[in-house]
């Protein structure tokens, strides 16, 4: 089952497939550096030595040869592999708590701020007749 | 009275974040074991191929030669160590069971596939040579061995990732198939 995952770092990737022009080979690097490998936990398929990560580069070069958009390329990865494969994750119910707990932890945080601020607020100046008491405390104080 | 009122809300605010991190962690660990990938492809059509046959490359193997038998579709490989434990339960299931196994023969050395089916016996129907893995990426293979349930319509059913040992087939492939056959024979 484990094909094995080496090289976690940096490109591990020596197939050097050859491109028509340099922007198809920049399109190459980005798409098999946003694609997960399906057999590593953390690893992109640029990273990995997997054989199921080489056999997804040589789909990757495949797919662009013939002139398929990154768009498709990644729609006939997500058609195979799912979410998992992308980095980036669709918006979909399964995803929603991913994309969206972000969102809601900052504004229960704007709301808990909010009522923090409030609250210091209330520490107001003091009326003219605390402050009269307030001197008067002193003073007495200042007798003894 | 107003304050006591503040002072009781505030404390149910580490009661919210605890049962937070209960739902977290327990649809967390549910994800028992993070290899397993939901497969993408149940429920739809086993992927066309057009693939050498393993004992004859003369002969292109496509999905017209499955039979439309409930079936299982195993991908496996001699460098795989884990199709070897799996290899004694399939062959079991291919004799004893009676259910046709079509085999992928997936980034292998046809030579040694063959001297390797040789050696253990062979529980396939047909093995096709999957060098470069396309029919397994359609299939969104990430490893072998997998073993994948086909119905009659050839439509994916369920898939198994890792060795079909007995408790595997007894506990997971077998009900599939049951269930498939019972309500297909209606």
């Amino acid at each position: 089952m484990l094909l094995g995952c080496g090289a976690q770092l940096a490109v591990a990737a020596i197939d050097a497939y050859p491109f028509p022009d340099d922007a198809m080979a920049a399109r190459y690097d980005a798409l098999i550096a946003e694609l997960r490998c399906p057999q590593c936990l953390n690893t992109n398929l640029a990273g990995s030595d997997a054989m199921i990560a080489q056999d997804l580069r040589r789909e990757v070069h495949r797919l662009l040869m013939e002139q398929k958009s990154d768009q498709q390329i990644l729609d006939f990865m997500y058609e195979r592999y799912g979410d998992f494969i992308l980095y980036r994750p669709r918006v979909s119910v399964a995803t929603a708590l991913l994309w969206f707990s972000p969102l809601f932890f900052l504004l229960l945080a704007a709301v808990v701020w909010f009522r923090m601020a409030n609250r210091v607020s209330v520490t107001r100046a003091l009326s003219a007749e605390e402050q009269a008491r307030l001197d008067q405390l002193f003073t007495d104080s200042d007798d003894q | 009275m107003s304050d006591k009122m503040t002072l009781n809300k505030s404390l149910l605010i580490p009661l919210g974040v605890f049962s937070l991190l209960v739902l977290f962690l327990a649809l967390g660990f549910q994800l028992k074991n993070p290899h397993l990938l939901p497969s993408a492809l149940i429920n739809k059509p086993f992927p066309e191929f057009q693939l050498k046959d393993l004992h004859d490359s003369e002969k292109i193997r496509t999905l017209k030669d499955f039979s439309g038998e409930v079936a299982l579709a195993n991908v496996w490989g001699t460098w795989c160590p884990n199709c070897l434990i799996e290899h004694p339960e399939l062959l079991r299931i291919a004799t004893e069971e009676g259910i046709t196994i079509y085999g992928i023969n997936y980034n292998d050395d046809v030579d040694k596939a063959i001297a390797w089916l040789m050696r253990h016996e062979n529980p396939y129907e047909f093995s096709v040579v999957d060098n470069e893995g396309i029919l397994a990426i359609d299939l969104g293979v990430y490893g072998a061995p997998e073993t994948f349930v086909i119905d009659r319509q050839g439509v994916i059913q369920f898939r198994y990732v890792g060795p079909v040992t007995h408790a595997v087939w007894q506990e997971k492939l077998l009900p599939v198939i049951e269930h498939l056959r019972r309500s297909e024979s209606e």
